[in-house]
């Protein structure tokens, strides 16, 4: 019988933090699809939140092409949602790594009705897709980067690492151009416009590996803290202006950390004393909930809830 | 922790599906959310426990269909090895999307029904990935409940498949009887076959010598020219401009003689920066070299050549004639090129080759000449994977059409 433990010693190993023979080959490809992209595409751009994925992209970036600087410009969909920690954190971390900052505004799209107006306390999670796209356009970017991975979701799973997308920024998950080896095809007329995930073939613990092992800054919500949250669909709901409680429900406070970053209406915190990028790799190992699952009220719709939402142009 | 890539081919009908679920599962890959969310679906659809082929069927025309349409990528990890499984569909129409599965993976397993050993499209996924270099096939006999577990039949399918691999070239084939639905020889080894001794498909995965396609010569395809930032404390060779790509053979060492390709100029390597394979460098002469090209060992260089003999995968819509005009994407260079000859056809069933053929349509395989307009510095598929490959890409739609494999050999007539 072969035991396959999560938390046995082998694990427990040093070289988990060490830049091993897998996250070496992570790292390189991730460079290489950034150089190719930027060496191909035009106008490209990085999808910058703050999150954990997308700090690890920019860093990526910046080794990419060292010690020149980095060829693009990044891009934050501001949902107007946003955890304020995680907007100073994106500030301060696109100064010092001197690249231009670009935002797309779901609360522009409202005002300028864009997009339906989902009142004070609506989700704002699927209205993204129509200020990202119409930056793209505006800004005439051939290729937007993202930190998506294909462990977080089935339909991610089938996504390419250069993902095409048409003239209404839409994605046909049955007609993709095969990748070979490791060749990108970037062509795409006028109009259309390009994904590229680097990450794509890694995990929510190479994430976690990696910057432990470069000592990569993130926003300080992914680490234990103190909160006053409340329980709603079996997540914990930081207490907000846009997040008041509901009648019946009793705020509290209590030791969490943040899985995932997002919109502050759909994204949930878990239980956690893990203060460090170790003490959170230990805790990971040893969850039995995907991150999605367990902190994202966006991906319980239905079963093919991001399918659907890719097809439309969402990250 | 080592890296195995492995592609899995066959079909729904043959439980490939069933499979790769019951490895996720027996691994504790799956998270107690995907798990309770199909035992949800398993029982709206009036099943009971797991089905376990739910796991992998992402898209909504998969489910609707009951079919894999595309390549998906899985994950997981033991304490040994981790993996990526790229899960391929099995059905002709789709070998395209089997070869882009094979072209990425170490190791192939191909998956048959026990009651119906090896069939054509079994033939097929094995050739293909003979031809996209995969130098471990593994069969999977799988339904082995089906056949009361006889040893006898489980023999009679890997004699013929050792047969037909062995015609193929291929150095290691593995086959091992199983049982998806089960977990029997998965991962935990079955009480049914206390007549097999060899290893359960996961300790074999575990355990196997991962290939490694690593040419001993430089070869470096230069992705980006990168010029140190204004202030950025620039050393002694700081302000040279350095070369940086991903590693396709060798690793540079200052000092080392290197020839840039296709110009012939020579140099030596100044410096290295970089975790291998993505590095940058810089050579001791300030020379034109540009996106494109490739940096080579100057004692054992790439053969530069003004056109390319390749076998290839045909994946376009249209298919091709000689006449026709393509780009081809070799490392980090896209020029234009057209086909010349198109020398034969191979059938992947039978092994023939074909001669005298007009054209090579979807999914068919065939030996092509290209006369390209910038001669590429090119190896042979099966020394270097990669400066030993190329892409075909139409230039009306922009689409990836064809994938091909440089056979010096075949130099045409």
């Amino acid at each position: 019988m072969t035991v396959i433990d999560h938390t046995s010693a082998e694990f427990d190993d040093p070289e988990r933090i060490g830049l091993d023979r897998r996250l070496r080959e992570l790292e390189a490809h991730a460079i290489f699809v950034i150089r190719e992209v930027a060496a191909e595409c035009e106008r490209p751009v990085l999808l910058f939140s703050g999150g954990k994925d997308s700090v690890v992209m920019l860093h990526l970036a910046k080794k990419a092409f060292e010690p020149g600087v980095i060829p693009f410009p990044v891009m934050h969909v501001d949902t107007g949602h946003n955890f304020p920690e995680v907007i100073e954190f994106r500030d301060h971390l696109v100064e010092q790594m001197g690249v231009r900052l670009v935002v797309a505004s779901v609360q522009d799209a409202i005002d300028e009705g864009r997009v339906p107006d989902p009142g004070p306390t609506g989700s704002r999670n699927r209205l993204q897709t129509q200020p990202l796209l119409h930056e793209i356009a505006k800004h005439k970017f051939d290729a937007a980067f993202g930190g998506a991975r294909r462990d977080e979701d089935k339909a991610r799973a089938k996504e390419r690492i250069l993902s095409f997308r048409d003239m209404f920024g839409q994605w046909d998950p049955k007609n993709q151009r095969p990748e070979l080896w490791r060749y990108y095809n970037p062509r795409i007329r006028t109009g259309e416009h390009l994904r590229a995930f680097p990450l794509s073939d890694w995990t929510e613990l190479d994430i976690w590996r990696y910057i432990a092992v470069n000592d990569i800054e993130l926003p300080a919500m992914y680490y234990a803290h103190e909160r006053e949250v409340v329980e709603r669909d079996g997540m914990f709901l930081a207490t907000s202006d846009v997040t008041p409680p509901l009648p019946g429900e009793t705020p509290f406070v209590t030791t969490v950390r943040y899985r995932t970053v997002g919109d502050m209406t759909c994204t949930g915190a878990v239980r956690s004393d893990a203060r460090t990028p170790l003490e959170v790799l230990t805790e990971i190992e040893q969850s039995r909930i995907t991150e999605r699952g367990a902190t994202r009220a966006d991906d319980k719709f239905s079963e093919a809830a991001m399918e659907d939402r890719k097809r439309e142009g969402y990250f | 922790m080592e890296l195995l890539r492995f592609a899995t081919a066959g079909s729904v009908d043959d439980g490939k599906s069933t499979l790769i679920g019951r490895l996720l599962h027996d691994t504790k890959a799956l998270f107690d959310d995907v798990i309770d969310a199909v035992a949800a679906t398993t029982a709206r659809r009036g099943g009971e426990g797991l089905d376990l082929a739910l796991v992998t069927d992402g898209l909504r025309a998969e489910r609707e269909q009951g079919i894999t349409i595309d390549v998906a990528y899985r994950y997981f990890s033991t304490p040994l090895r981790s993996f990526v499984i790229a899960d391929t569909p099995g059905h002709v129409q789709y070998t395209r999307n089997m070869v882009t599965g094979a072209s990425t993976s170490d190791v192939a397993v191909i998956l048959v029904d026990a009651r119906h050993g090896l069939r054509e499209q079994s033939r097929r996924h094995a050739a293909l990935s003979a031809l996209l270099g995969i130098q471990h096939l593994v069969l999977a006999v799988n339904k082995m409940d089906l056949v009361d577990w006889s040893e006898a039949r489980f023999e009679e399918i890997r004699d013929e498949f050792a047969g037909f691999a062995e015609q193929l070239q291929v150095p290691v084939v593995t086959a091992i009887p199983l049982c998806a639905l089960d977990g029997g020889n998965v991962v935990d080894p079955s009480p049914h076959t206390p007549w097999y001794q060899g290893p359960t498909l996961l300790e074999h995965l575990e355990t196997l010598d991962i290939p490694t396609h690593d040419h001993d010569a430089l070869r470096l395809p230069v992705q980006v020219v990168i010029k140190p930032a204004v202030g950025s404390g620039a050393g002694p060779t700081g302000e040279r401009r350095w070369y940086a790509g991903s590693l396709a053979g060798g690793v540079p060492a200052i000092g080392d003689e290197i020839v840039v390709l296709p110009s012939g100029t020579r140099s030596r390597i100044a410096a290295v920066e970089g975790n291998a394979p993505a590095v940058r460098v810089q050579l001791e002469h300030e020379l034109d070299v540009s996106r494109g090209d490739v940096i080579a060992s100057a004692d054992d260089a790439p053969l530069t050549v003004p056109q390319l003999t390749a076998r290839v995968a045909w994946m376009g819509e249209k298919p091709l004639r000689s006449g026709h005009h393509v780009l081809v994407k070799h490392g980090t260079r896209t020029v234009k090129a057209v086909a010349t000859i198109l020398h034969d056809r191979l059938d992947v069933t039978t092994l023939e080759h074909e001669q005298g053929v007009d054209e090579l349509a979807l999914n068919e395989i065939g030996t092509v000449t290209f006369i390209t307009a910038q001669s590429l510095p090119v190896d042979d598929y099966a020394t270097n994977r990669t400066t030993g490959s190329f892409i075909v890409i139409d230039e009306v739609t922009n689409g990836t059409v064809g994938a091909g494999m440089v056979a010096l050999e075949a130099v045409p007539a």
